[in-house]
């Protein structure tokens, strides 16, 4: 499996191309200004605590005042507006300008270019996210206590989410030559599947309630978000990844055969 | 080295190609002549395992192209027509890129790379985005990638296509000089470069192939008769029958002439050159003799006759152009 060349070179096309540089500026313009709201927001909170007797203290933490609402918020900007972008060329791009023609002549198996493919949009979206880590740690040193514990499983739900994300984008680039349809696919899908919660809630305690409930993408999240490491959320998120990614690979097997 | 039975390609309702067949020696080089949307390209997709065929079989360097993929994948360098590479790649990283995917050492990827940039003339640009490159080096770049792995076939689908006359004559020169130890394979509808660079030629028209072998084979097997173009200043009922008396002369045919003067085609066996008795002929009675010239039994007319269905005579007129552009590059 000849993963690594492809995943190299999609990492190099990511920076010779203005897209890492877009997303990475945008995706930092617009935390840092989440960052700065919510911090401003919980220090009058605590001010006025402090003041008042009725709110007792131990409710307000850096973790749950700060850090989780900025994790809801990455997991939205983020996953939903920006993995698109991402994964949007990856395959579309290769099919308009026909250089999947050589790429797919090429000795690697359609598996090892889907494989480099993705492992090479999961790295930056690794470094999108590490990038981000520097909230925590500011936090950390101006004094206030963090839950470490909490940040980490905060971090392992991001990422399980985006790589779910990052193989649906994939496979819907696989679908068209034109990016702009992959983005707006990608980002439709996971709009569906984001908002396919609320109508859980509409059926009260149906049974078709309980399988939107499990289908909805944000319901699997929330635990990670807690500090709590569930394994069906887990599964859930790599089951995903994987259908997705297995369905990728069979469109680019269909479009061998349609010439 | 390459062995293509009865190959059938279907998109939908339509046939692209239907049951070729032919083989390729190795160390050859092949033409692959046809008009456009004969079904040039859809063979060399086959060939380079970029899709599967309907029916038949092709076998690369004895690897069958459909079951035992990767073998011939890593035995192939092919260069599509329409010239796809990463515009947002600098060359030298690129070539790196395709020969470490074909599974170069890394020793010997430097090493490769720099003597692919070096055949194909493109060392100079070798730090620059390959977007912005011109027509002609991206087609170099693209026979680069195809050869930087050392492959034992090249499937070249109009390798020239779009170039200026340098460097048309440079490309040729290049895919000459890998001969011997490369099989290649090219495509093409430029005549005169299937004359200057091929051993052999197939002919596809629609689908099938029409004719396929070496070229002075071909043209010998369409034109068995071997003919000379006679232009005396005047014409005369005499002349035909004078010219019909030299040994060897199988028909002579009168053209229509301008300016007053008489032009005739006079064919004979093939092996005869009857030009030094037609002179003499001339001389003899007396006619002043404007031009005698022996016409070409070219791989043109065969094919015009195999893929137009255009008698010889009567095709001289369409490659005209083509012949143009082939004796500016051939001083």
């Amino acid at each position: 499996m000849r993963v690594w060349p492809i995943f190299k070179k999609e990492i190099r096309i990511f920076f010779t191309s203005a897209v890492a540089y877009v997303i990475l500026a945008i995706f930092l313009l617009v935390m840092g200004w989440f960052f700065s709201q919510i911090f401003q927001y919980y220090a009058q909170a605590t001010v006025r605590a402090g003041m008042s007797p009725m709110m007792g203290q131990q409710d307000l933490n850096t973790t749950d005042g700060i850090l989780r609402p900025l994790f809801s918020n990455i997991a939205v900007i983020l996953l939903l507006s920006l993995m698109p972008l991402l994964t949007m060329r990856l395959f579309a791009e290769e099919r308009r300008s026909g250089t999947i023609e050589l790429l797919l002549t090429y000795p690697v198996r359609d598996g090892a270019v889907l494989l480099g493919k993705y492992l090479a949009s999961l790295a930056f979206y690794g470094i999108l996210l590490a990038l981000t880590l520097l909230y925590p740690l500011m936090l950390f040193y101006m004094g206030a206590r963090v839950e470490w514990g909490a940040v980490l499983t905060g971090y392992v739900g991001l990422l399980l989410m985006g790589s779910a994300f990052l193989a649906v984008g994939l496979f819907a680039s696989s679908l068209t030559e034109n990016q702009i349809v992959a983005a707006v696919t990608t980002f439709g899908i996971l709009l569906m599947f984001w908002v396919l919660g609320w109508g859980a809630d509409a059926a009260g305690g149906a049974w078709w309630g309980k399988v939107l409930q499990h289908l909805s993408i944000t319901e699997h999240f929330e635990s990670f978000g807690k500090g709590v490491f569930e394994t069906k959320d887990v599964i859930y998120y790599v089951n995903f990844t994987i259908l997705a990614l297995f369905l990728t690979l069979r469109s680019l097997e269909a479009r061998r055969w349609k010439g | 080295m390459i062995e293509v039975q009865n190959l059938t390609k279907h998109y939908g309702p339509v046939t692209a190609i239907r049951d070729v067949s032919f083989s390729v020696t190795p160390g050859e080089i092949v033409g692959f002549l046809g008009p456009n949307g004969a079904g040039k390209s859809t063979t060399m997709r086959i060939l380079s395992c970029f899709m599967p065929a309907s029916g038949g079989t092709a076998r690369v360097a004895g690897y069958d192209v459909f079951r035992d993929s990767m073998e011939v994948r890593k035995r192939i360098g092919y260069l599509p027509e329409s010239v796809p590479l990463y515009n947002e790649m600098r060359v030298a990283p690129y070539l790196d890129f395709v020969a470490e995917v074909k599974g170069v050492g890394r020793r010997e990827r430097r090493r490769r790379v720099a003597d692919a940039m070096d055949r194909c003339l493109i060392a100079d640009v070798q730090n620059r985005l390959i977007g912005t490159l011109s027509k002609g080096y991206r087609q170099r770049v693209g026979l680069a990638q195809a050869i930087v792995s050392d492959p034992h076939v090249l499937i070249l689908d109009e390798p020239t296509i779009g170039l200026d006359p340098r460097q048309i004559a440079e490309i040729r020169a290049l895919i000459k000089s890998l001969a011997g130890e490369h099989t290649v394979i090219l495509s093409t509808h430029i005549l005169p470069e299937v004359s200057m660079v091929c051993n052999s030629v197939v002919i596809i028209n629609k689908g099938t192939i029409v004719a396929q072998g070496p070229i002075d084979l071909l043209v010998e097997q369409f034109f068995p008769s071997s003919r000379v173009e006679v232009e005396l200043a005047k014409s005369d009922p005499a002349v035909r029958e004078a010219m019909r008396g030299i040994p060897g002369v199988v028909a002579v045919t009168e053209l229509s002439s301008d300016g007053g003067g008489g032009r005739y085609v006079v064919e004979s066996a093939r092996a005869r050159d009857v030009r030094a008795e037609i002179f003499q002929l001339a001389a003899d009675k007396r006619w002043s003799l404007r031009e005698l010239r022996r016409v070409g039994m070219t791989l043109e007319e065969v094919f015009m006759r195999v893929v137009a269905g255009e008698e010889p005579a009567g095709a001289e007129a369409a490659p005209a152009a083509v012949t143009e552009t082939e004796a500016e590059k051939t001083p």
